[in-house]
C-alpha cells in the first residue's frame, strides 16, 4: 500500500505527497500534460526539444545545474508521445532548492537564442546517435507511419524529421511553453523524507504565485479502425533480415489493456515464453524475438519483432509467428502459464516500488491518467484477468486485418 | 515579496555523515563466505554467487563467457526451458554475467519465494551439462548479434580502445570475433565449468528484506558443495599488459555514418593507489557529470554531442582513464581539440573554491542516493570485496572528497591530464 496525500493549489496545480521516512532523500517530480501527440504535424519534435530547453535557464535562474549540484542533487527528464516528466533527487534537507528551481521554470524560461541554437544541435546529435547511425534505425519511424494514418502517434517523440528541429523558431518555442507549461496542466509530486505540511508550505510559497494558464483540452484526431492488413518492405545495408509486426490494442485505462499486457508476457516475456522457446530454441528460425507493447495512453500497439537466422526466408519466419498467434487465439492458456505471468507482474511492481524515485514518477503518471490511487489497484486488475479473457482479447488484437508488418530485408 | 533570484539556504552535503551499512558474515561448512545485508522495506531480495571464473582464467577466447551463459541451459534433470520456466513462474530473475576476474549468477526474487529457488541454483552450479545443441544455438545467435553490432561505431570504438590500452590478448583488452565463436567446443566449456564453477572459488552476497532462516537455507543447499573455501590462496595466472605503440587511430567503419565515436584514454593505477580516489574528484570536475567541464563546453556551449563523459575504468588489477562521446562527424576533430583544451585548463589554473564546493556537495549528495537501498549497499560491498579492499576505502573516499584542495587537484591534472599520454581513436 503506497500512502499519499493530495491537494490542489488555487492556480490548479495538483500536488501529491508520499512520505517515506526510510530514505534520506527526497524526490520532486513535475509532470506536464504534454507529449509528442500534442504537436503540430508540421512542427514535430517540439515537446522533446522543449525538454532540452528547460535546462537552458529560467527567467530568474540563468544556471540551473550549479545550484542543484551545490545542494547535492541530480536531475533529469524524459518526454514520450504522451507526457513530459522532470525530476530532481536530493538530500531531503535541501528540498526547498528543488521547489525554487522547478517553480521558476514553470513561471517562465529565459528563452535565449543561444540556448535554442545549442539545444537544436544537441537534439540533432541525439537524433543521429539513436535514429540514423544505427542498423534498423528506420524501422520504428516507418512502423508508426504504417500503423497510424491519422493519430499523432504516427510520428516519433524525437520528431518526424530532422528538418523540423533544424527549423524551429524562438517564437514557436515561446508559444508552445505558454500553451502547455502551466500550473493548470501540471502535476507536482514530492516523495521521500518530507512531511505533507512542509510540502504544502513550500508549494504555496513557490508555485502558488504562478498564474494558472489556460487548461489544455486535448482534441486529437481519432485513428479509424484498421480494417485490412498492411505491409511494407524495406531493404537496407544490414547483415540480417528482420521482421516487425504491430497490432492495434486498447488504451491505457481500458480493461483490455491488462489482458493484452499479460498476453505479451505469455508470448515474449523471457526464456520460457512461447515465441522464444518455439521460434528461437526449437525451430531455430530467429536469433532473437520479442513481444511487447508500446504502453501509450491512447490506443497503442502490441509488437512482435525479431532477427532471422541467416538463410531463413521471411515468409517462413512469418508463418511460424502466425502459428503461435493462432494457438493463443484458439486454446486457453494453461493455469500454470497464467499464474506465471501474474507472478511476474507482481514481482515487477514490487521491485519498481523499491525506489522512491519510481514511486514519485508513477504517482504522477497515474494521476495524469485520472487517479493516483491506481498505484495501489493496478496489481488487482492484473490478477483478475482470466484465461477466457486472454482468449477473447487475443482474437481481437491478433486479427490479421489489424496487422502491420514490415519485411526488413538485408541487401547483403 | 518572494525573491526568486535568491537561492534557498542549503545544508552542505559535505556536512552529512555517511555510513556504509555493514554486512554480517557467515562461513558455510565448506568454507564459502556469505555476506548478508538485511535492509529494505519491500519484500524483495537478491542473492549473488560470485565466482572467480571470468575471462582471466580461460585458455581460449570466449570460453569463460560461453560457460557462464550456458549455466542456465540444461542440467541432467532439466532442459533450458524447464529451468527458465521455474524461475519465471515465481516472477524471479536469474541473470548471469561474465567479467574479467569474476563471473556471477544473480537471483532477484520476492523474499517469500527464495526457498523454492535456491535448490535450482544449486543444481546449476553442480549439474549443468552444457548441451551441445544449446551451445550451437548460442554460437550462431552471438555471431549474428556481433555482425549487427559491428555496424555500430560506438561498439567498435569501445573494443578497440581497450585493446590499445591493455593489448589484444589481455583479458581486459581482448574482444570477440566470428571465428572465436565458431571455434567454441563443448569439451573446453565442460572443463572450464568443472574447474571454475563446480570446484570453483568465490563468495555469496545476499541482500534485501531477508526471511528468517535464510542463512540456514543457503547452508543447506550450498554448504555441502565441493567449492573451494573463499579464503583459499590462488595462483593468479599472469597476463602481461602490452599497450599499443601507436597513439592516434582513425577507423572507417561506416561510410554512411553521421557521427564519429571518439575514445581518448590512458592507463591509470588501480584502487589501491593513493591517486585513485583523488582522481575521482578531479574526474568529476573534468567530465564526470552533467555540470562538468567537458559537458559544459562540448555539449552545452558548442552542441557537438548529446553526451560526453570521462570516467575511471572499473578494472581490478590495473585501470585507465577514459573520455567517451559520439559527436557529429564534421565536428569530431574540434571535439577532440576541446577535450585537450579542458585538460590544459585544469593543468594551468587551479579549480576555483566555488566549483570545488559544488563538486564536493554533488559527489556526497549523489553518494547518499547511491546507498539508498539494500541492492545498492550490496553492490558497494561487492566492489570492495572483489578489489580486496575494506570499508576504510569507503570512508577514505569520503574524507578525500571533503578535504582535497585545489592545489592537489592541479598537481593531479599535471600528472595525468597530458594529451601526449593518451590514445586517441575516432571511428567513423
Amino acid at each position: 500500500m503506497i500512502q499519499f496525500e493530495k491537494f490542489e493549489l488555487q492556480n490548479g496545480l495538483r500536488v501529491l505527497v508520499h512520505h517515506d521516512p526510510s530514505t534520506p532523500m527526497a524526490v520532486l517530480d513535475v509532470l506536464y500534460d504534454v507529449g509528442a501527440r500534442d504537436e503540430n504535424p508540421e512542427k514535430t519534435g517540439f515537446a522533446h526539444l522543449f525538454e532540452h530547453l528547460m535546462f537552458g535557464g529560467s527567467i530568474n535562474i540563468s544556471d540551473f545545474e550549479t545550484p542543484l549540484q551545490l545542494a547535492g542533487g541530480e536531475n533529469n527528464a524524459f518526454t514520450t508521445n504522451d507526457l513530459t516528466n522532470y525530476y530532481i533527487q536530493l538530500p531531503a534537507e535541501n528540498i526547498e532548492t528543488a521547489f525554487w528551481l522547478e517553480s521558476d521554470r514553470m513561471l517562465s524560461l529565459s528563452f535565449s537564442k543561444k540556448s535554442l541554437e545549442v539545444q537544436r544541435k544537441v537534439v540533432c546529435e541525439e537524433f543521429k546517435e539513436h535514429y540514423i547511425n544505427k542498423p534498423y534505425a528506420d524501422a520504428w519511424f516507418k512502423m508508426r507511419e504504417l500503423a497510424y494514418k491519422v493519430h499523432p502517434y504516427r510520428w516519433m517523440t524525437i520528431g518526424k524529421e530532422l528538418s523540423h528541429i533544424e527549423n524551429a523558431q524562438l517564437s514557436d518555442v515561446k508559444n508552445f511553453f505558454f500553451k502547455h507549461y502551466r500550473p493548470v496542466n501540471a502535476i507536482l509530486v514530492v516523495a521521500g523524507n518530507i512531511k505533507t505540511e512542509t510540502v504544502r508550505e513550500l508549494a504555496e510559497k513557490w508555485f502558488g504565485p504562478i498564474p494558472p494558464g489556460e487548461k489544455y483540452i486535448r482534441n486529437l484526431a481519432r485513428e479509424p479502425r484498421q480494417t485490412s492488413a498492411r505491409e511494407l518492405e524495406i531493404r537496407a545495408d544490414v547483415p540480417l533480415d528482420a521482421i516487425y509486426k504491430s497490432y492495434h490494442m486498447a488504451s491505457r485505462t481500458d480493461d483490455q489493456y491488462y489482458t493484452t499486457d499479460l498476453i505479451t508476457e505469455v508470448l515474449g516475456g523471457g526464456g520460457s515464453s512461447r515465441l522464444h522457446h518455439v521460434l528461437v530454441k526449437e525451430k531455430k528460425l530467429f536469433s532473437n524475438i520479442e513481444c511487447y507493447h508500446t504502453g501509450s495512453t491512447d490506443a497503442g500497439l502490441a509488437v512482435i519483432e525479431g532477427k532471422l537466422i541467416k538463410g531463413i526466408k521471411l515468409e517462413d519466419a512469418n508463418k511460424a509467428i502466425e502459428i503461435e498467434l493462432d494457438k493463443i487465439k484458439s486454446e486457453l492458456v494453461e493455469a500454470k502459464e497464467l499464474i506465471k505471468v501474474k507472478n511476474k507482474t507482481e514481482s515487477a511492481i514490487l521491485f519498481e516500488d523499491m525506489s522512491v524515485m519510481n514511486r514519485a514518477t508513477n504517482l504522477a503518471m497515474y494521476e495524469l491518467l485520472g487517479d493516483a490511487n491506481m498505484m495501489n489497484t493496478e496489481l488487482e486488475k492484473y490478477q483478475s484477468v482470466s484465461a477466457e479473457q486472454i482468449l477473447e482479447t487475443s482474437k481481437t488484437v491478433f486479427d490479421n486485418n489489424n496487422s502491420n508488418t514490415i519485411w526488413y530485408y538485408s541487401k547483403n | 515579496m518572494l525573491n526568486r533570484k535568491l537561492a534557498p539556504k542549503i545544508t552542505d552535503a559535505v556536512e552529512f555523515e555517511l555510513a556504509l551499512p555493514p554486512y554480517t558474515k557467515h562461513t558455510l561448512k565448506n568454507g564459502v563466505d556469505v555476506y548478508s545485508i538485511d535492509l529494505g522495506t519491500q519484500d524483495t531480495m537478491m542473492v549473488t554467487w560470485v565466482f572467480y571464473a571470468g575471462n582471466w582464467y580461460e585458455e581460449k577466447n570466449l570460453v569463460a563467457s560461453a560457460t557462464n551463459f550456458l549455466l542456465k541451459n540444461g542440467t541432467s534433470q532439466k532442459k533450458a526451458f524447464a529451468i527458465n520456466e521455474h524461475f519465471e513462474y515465481y516472477g524471479a530473475y536469474l541473470n548471469r554475467t561474465c567479467h574479467h576476474e569474476t563471473a556471477e549468477l544473480t537471483l532477484h526474487c520476492l523474499s517469500k519465494h527464495v526457498n523454492e529457488l535456491l535448490p535450482v541454483v544449486a543444481e546449476l552450479i553442480t549439474d549443468s551439462v552444457m548441451p551441445v545443441d544449446e551451445l550451437e544455438i548460442f554460437k550462431k545467435n552471438m555471431a549474428q548479434r556481433l555482425q549487427v553490432n559491428l555496424l555500430k561505431n560506438d561498439f567498435v570504438a569501445g573494443r578497440l580502445i581497450d585493446a590499445y590500452l591493455f593489448g589484444p590478448e589481455h583479458p581486459y583488452g581482448k574482444y570477440s570475433s566470428l571465428e572465436d565463436y565458431a571455434a567454441l567446443n563443448q569439451d573446453e566449456i565442460k572443463d572450464f565449468y568443472t574447474k571454475y564453477y563446480q570446484g570453483g572459488r568465490g563468495f555469496i552476497l545476499v541482500a534485501g528484506k531477508l526471511p528468517e532462516g535464510i542463512i540456514s537455507e543457503i547452508e543447506k543447499y550450498f554448504g555441502g558443495l565441493a567449492l573451494k573455501p573463499s579464503g583459499a590462496p590462488e595462483k593468479i595466472m599472469s597476463h602481461p599488459v602490452k599497450p599499443a605503440q601507436q597513439k592516434k587511430y582513425s577507423v572507417l567503419n561506416d561510410p554512411n555514418g553521421v557521427q564519429g565515436a571518439i575514445r581518448i584514454a590512458r592507463d591509470f593505477p588501480n584502487r589501491h593507489h593513493p591517486d585513485f580516489q583523488k582522481m575521482q574528484v578531479l574526474n568529476n570536475v573534468f567530465g564526470g557529470y552533467f555540470g562538468s567541464r567537458l559537458m559544459a563546453n562540448i555539449r552545452e556551449d558548442k552542441g557537438y554531442t548529446y553526451g560526453i563523459y570521462s570516467y575511471l575504468l572499473n578494472q581490478v588489477q590495473t585501470s585507465g582513464l577514459m573520455i567517451s562521446t559520439e559527436a557529429g562527424k564534421e565536428v569530431s576533430e574540434a571535439t577532440i581539440a576541446e577535450v585537450y583544451n579542458e585538460m590544459k585548463s585544469l593543468r594551468e589554473k587551479p579549480v576555483g573554491e566555488e566549483e570545488l564546493q559544488t563538486t564536493r556537495n554533488f559527489m556526497i549528495g549523489t553518494l547518499l542516493g547511491d546507498l539508498d537501498g539494500p541492492f545498492q549497499v550490496a553492490g558497494r560491498w561487492k566492489n570492495i570485496l572483489v578489489n580486496n579492499l575494506d570499508e576504510q576505502y569507503f570512508y577514505k573516499g569520503i574524507e578525500i572528497i571533503k578535504s582535497i584542495t585545489p592545489a592537489e587537484l592541479q598537481e593531479l591534472a599535471n600528472k595525468y591530464l597530458d594529451p601526449k599520454d593518451y590514445y586517441e581513436l575516432v571511428v567513423v
